[in-house]
């Protein structure tokens, strides 16, 4: 403790022990003075810390207990439940189109993020390690779709897919696109394959590979990371994808998303808040399990995007 | 060297190396093709049609466009709620966001605990997350105004109140301030220390060291989180949906109309409008108009963006 005390009166010493290096070589008052100031800065530091994990975390708590509260209950504004009904949950799963909607969500996020990947890979890798003409527009044409509100295009979009190809009240025109690239996974790839120094690939070119193998073989497994934290942004932006199933899967309940048909849920147990936050459990929470067990790669697809500009 | 003088050799190489290049780069290149400029060019083209999505298109001249300016009620409300979330949820954001990823760069004790709860409302399904906060923020049964009665603190109705319903969605955005935290967070991380030390060394105070030695040095992502946090209010449409939806008590699913913006107009932005527009009152040519003041908006935004962060674009060789 004393050691974290001493590290936070100078910001400038490195986080390492430094306890005594940041006291002047003064009296013991001067030491006992700044010691007192030090407990008072690491008391208030951390009071903040937690008034803003409250903030952060209590909604989560109150969702929660919601969930489990009985019909009755969950009418009169109690915050603790008096009986725990932990069937709320079941009562949920077992509702008509919940497993659907789990089906197609997973089937719009996995093979959507598969694709997207798969595709946007070469070309990040093009934009990134190839010199050629046009690559600086290449790229900001890449930048300008990324920042273009899907609502720009979306009238002749529909018109496209469920006119011309009889394809509404499914999810594939939402998937198929994810196989031509998606602008932000490009960007993001192509910002890390960036900072791989060059002489990998001259390396491997002179060994006589192949633009293809090069990109497959060498540069592929050290952007792993990487690759990782787009996945996941990939499969959380189709997971959590409101509009385009609006669009398109709106008037086939049994194409209907989780985002989706969560709302209608709300719609369908109107008064019942406590089914309709079980609901909402179960849909953050398969999110919050793969964040656990992915932090390192979601902190870092979020500093690619800021910082390593 | 000019294109005749040029070695047959190296022509065929550089054709070659064209070729790779195209090969690489085909996915994008049908991708921006199909998904993004023809729909663009289409956009425009029945911004000045009269079509129901239905029967084909007849020409109309400017009457898509002087409607949606003129006559159209819905527009300029929208317009104005964009300004108003830009002032201040976007600004709300980047200072709140800043304040947390210094408190993160402070805490010792359980950083990894507090950086995550800090981190994991970002996560949540926007639809999730919205019908939490309609929950949270209900004025009858809400825990939230149950707590602040408790304190005999006033009881806003948030999403059921015109004048509160935007600070509803602008708490709703600070909670999901995951994003932001981490960028400034490694900003913060990365000023050099020595710059710290010598700051000290002037007497510089805590507030002096912000002002002077932080600010500057962290001024290119304070810059980048306003132009992103803009171009996100563009395309904000998920969150003040579904809170005006589930407020009014709307039941969600196929064919049922909604009056968008509940309450009063107060929740709603240009993205909703084009939906309304085209989709439920199949006026293609009046929603491709405010699809395209959304397409000008947001690439000014981009512009302003490129432009400010030149190391955006930077080929590294």
């Amino acid at each position: 403790m004393t050691q974290t005390h001493s590290t936070l009166t100078s910001p400038s010493s490195p986080s390492a022990p430094a306890a005594p290096a940041v006291l002047p070589a003064g009296s013991a008052d001067a030491k006992r003075a700044a010691t007192r100031r030090a407990a008072l800065q690491w008391i208030a530091v951390h009071s903040l810390g937690i008034a803003a994990a409250l903030f952060f975390v209590l909604p989560f708590v109150f969702v929660f207990l919601t969930a489990v509260m009985t019909d009755n209950q969950a009418l009169t504004g109690d915050l603790w439940p008096t009986t725990w009904a932990w069937g709320n949950f079941g009562t949920v799963w077992h509702t008509p189109g919940f497993l659907t909607w789990w089906r197609n969500t997973l089937l719009y996020a996995g093979l959507g993020t598969v694709l997207a990947v798969a595709s946007s890979l070469p070309v990040a890798y093009a934009l990134a390690k190839f010199r050629f003409r046009g690559r600086n527009v290449a790229m900001m044409l890449v930048i300008s779709t990324m920042m273009l509100p899907p609502q720009v295009i979306i009238v002749p979009m529909y018109l496209f897919w469920a006119k011309q190809l009889g394809l509404s009240g499914t999810l594939w025109p939402l998937i198929i696109p994810m196989a031509f690239g998606d602008a932000f996974t490009i960007f993001l790839l192509r910002q890390f394959l960036l900072t791989i120094p060059k002489e990998y690939t001259d390396a491997a070119r002179v060994d006589g590979c192949g633009e293809l193998r090069t990109m497959l073989r060498v540069v592929l497994p050290m952007a792993k990371p990487a690759i990782a934290a787009v996945a996941l942004f990939q499969f959380f932006c189709c997971w959590n994808d409101y509009f385009g199933p609006q669009i398109y899967a709106s008037e086939n309940p049994a194409a209907w998303t989780l985002s989706y048909g969560l709302e209608s849920f709300k719609g369908a147990h109107h008064t019942n808040w406590n089914l309709t936050m079980a609901a909402t459990v179960l849909v953050m929470a398969p999110v919050i399990v793969v964040f656990f067990f992915a932090q390192k790669a979601f902190i870092e697809g979020v500093t690619l995007t800021g910082v390593k500009g | 060297m000019s294109a005749a003088t040029v070695h047959p050799l190296l022509k065929a190489k550089r054709r070659r190396a064209t070729l790779r290049n195209l090969a690489f780069l085909s996915p994008w290149l049908i991708g921006f093709s199909v998904f993004f400029a023809y729909p663009l060019i289409s956009t425009v083209y029945f911004s000045f049609m009269k079509y129901d999505g239905f029967t084909s298109p007849t020409w109309n001249g400017l009457r898509n466009w002087s409607y949606v300016f003129n006559d159209y009620p819905f527009f300029w409300p929208a317009l104005r709620n964009t300004l108003w979330l830009v002032l201040v949820m976007v600004s709300t954001r980047v200072v709140f966001g800043l304040g947390i990823g210094l408190l993160i760069t402070k805490i010792k004790t359980a950083p990894g605990l507090f950086r995550t709860a800090f981190y994991l409302p970002y996560l949540a399904p926007p639809v999730a997350a919205t019908m939490a906060f309609a929950f949270l923020l209900n004025p009858g049964t809400g825990p939230v105004n149950r707590i602040l009665g408790d304190f005999g603190l006033p009881t806003p109705g948030w999403f059921n109140d015109p004048s509160w319903s935007k600070p509803a969605l602008t708490l709703l955005a600070l909670w999901g301030i995951g994003d932001l935290m981490v960028i400034f967070m490694a900003a913060l991380l990365d000023v050099p220390k020595e710059q710290y030390e010598a700051a000290e060394l002037d007497g510089a105070g805590s507030w002096a060291r912000f002002r002077y030695v932080t600010l500057p040095n962290i001024s290119p992502i304070v810059m980048f989180a306003v132009v992103t946090g803009v171009i996100q209010t563009m395309q904000y449409y998920t969150q003040p949906l579904v809170a005006g939806k589930v407020a009014s008590g709307v039941i969600g699913g196929s064919g049922q109309q909604f009056e968008p913006g509940y309450p009063e107009k107060s929740t709603l932005t240009l993205p909703q409008l084009v939906y309304n527009l085209g989709f439920q009152r199949f006026d293609t040519g009046s929603a491709c108009v405010i699809a395209l003041v959304l397409f000008a908006l947001a690439m000014m935004f981009t512009a302003l963006l490129m432009r400010r962060r030149n190391g955006f674009l930077s080929a590294e060789d």
